[in-house]
């Protein structure tokens, strides 16, 4: 088999993996996030601030736990993002890998961080729910266990792909710790039937009906769109961030070998 | 309304950490704008 044949697409066919290169190429990448952006982050601010004001001040309070439950309308939104942030980042990581793609290293290099910081903000709002309705800012439950190691992933990727003097490498490594650490996003989510735990079960799932009132639930879903919406303009704007300042490295780079020469 | 504290801190979580990155974001962006276009003016369009 000679090399033409490898590479060559037959006539007629198109070849996905070259469609989503053509995609993801930087420059069309800062043009369209360049539109979608300033949309997507005002929507997020006033979808969250929406959800966040009728689940403090409209929502019905609950019979067991009281006003604590309105800590719900962050910690859950917090807690799916945390877990889809990382769902997302082992996405760019796999991209990164297989194609090689430098926007998916730079995407993966920008959802470490805000991943880390939904995950804090899951676990801080867990500990501020968990002190009244437990009577303990922390317990090494299974969910919470999980939930904290996802938290170190985060902060491991953060670590490593800033480690090496040479970037490539670091996001190959950051990439590599990316996947393995995806096992624990099906233990954070079956923790809770797996094992015994003070954390409830699930209250939404995929397959049955939700056991929760729709006067929360409404409040919640709304919340939840919100904070997705700030996650994906947050990463949005940092990848932008930093696509702008990979070029001007290259400027400075270009500029300084011609000086020098 | 009940264990007040507890749901002021969340909601200065909620509001302080996602406002803090994107206020940062926003900051970076523009920084890095400003000087894409200082060093070379076409490609920063």
């Amino acid at each position: 088999m000679d090399a033409g044949s490898i590479v060559a697409t037959p006539p007629g066919k198109r070849n996905p993996g070259r469609s989503l290169h053509r995609f993801a190429n930087p420059g069309r990448f800062l043009r369209l996030s360049g539109a979608v952006l300033p949309w997507l982050a005002i929507a997020g601010v006033v979808v969250t601030a929406t959800g966040l004001v009728w689940g403090l001040f409209f929502s019905p309070s609950d019979w067991q736990q009281g006003d604590a439950v309105r800590i719900m309308y962050i910690h859950v939104p917090a807690a799916w993002l945390a877990s889809a942030g990382y769902l997302a980042l082992a996405a760019c990581s796999f991209v990164s890998l297989v194609w090689r793609h430098p926007l998916a290293d730079l995407a993966a290099a920008e959802i470490g961080p805000v991943g880390a910081g939904f995950t804090a903000l899951c676990l801080g709002t867990g500990s501020l729910w968990g002190k009244p309705m437990w009577g303990a800012w922390w317990v090494w439950d299974a969910r919470l266990t999980s939930v904290l190691v996802l938290f170190f992933l985060y902060l491991g990727h953060v670590a490593l792909v800033r480690a090496f003097d040479n970037p490539e490498r670091g996001y190959r490594s950051g990439a590599i710790l990316a996947l393995i650490g995806v096992v624990n996003l099906p233990i954070i989510k079956f923790s809770v039937d797996w094992w015994n735990t003070l954390h409830q079960p699930d209250s939404i799932t995929l397959t049955g009906a939700p056991t929760m009132f729709i006067g929360m639930l409404l409040p919640l879903f709304v919340s939840a769109i919100g904070y997705t919406l700030l996650f994906a303009a947050i990463v949005v704007a940092r990848t932008r961030a930093a696509v702008m300042e990979r070029r001007i490295r290259a400027l400075l780079m270009m500029r300084a070998e011609e000086v020098s020469a | 309304m009940t264990h007040l504290p507890f749901i002021v801190a969340s909601y200065a979580l909620g509001v302080l950490i996602p406002g803090t990155f994107m206020v940062a974001a926003f900051l970076r962006m523009g920084t890095a704008k400003r000087r894409l276009a200082a060093l070379d003016p076409r490609r920063s369009r």
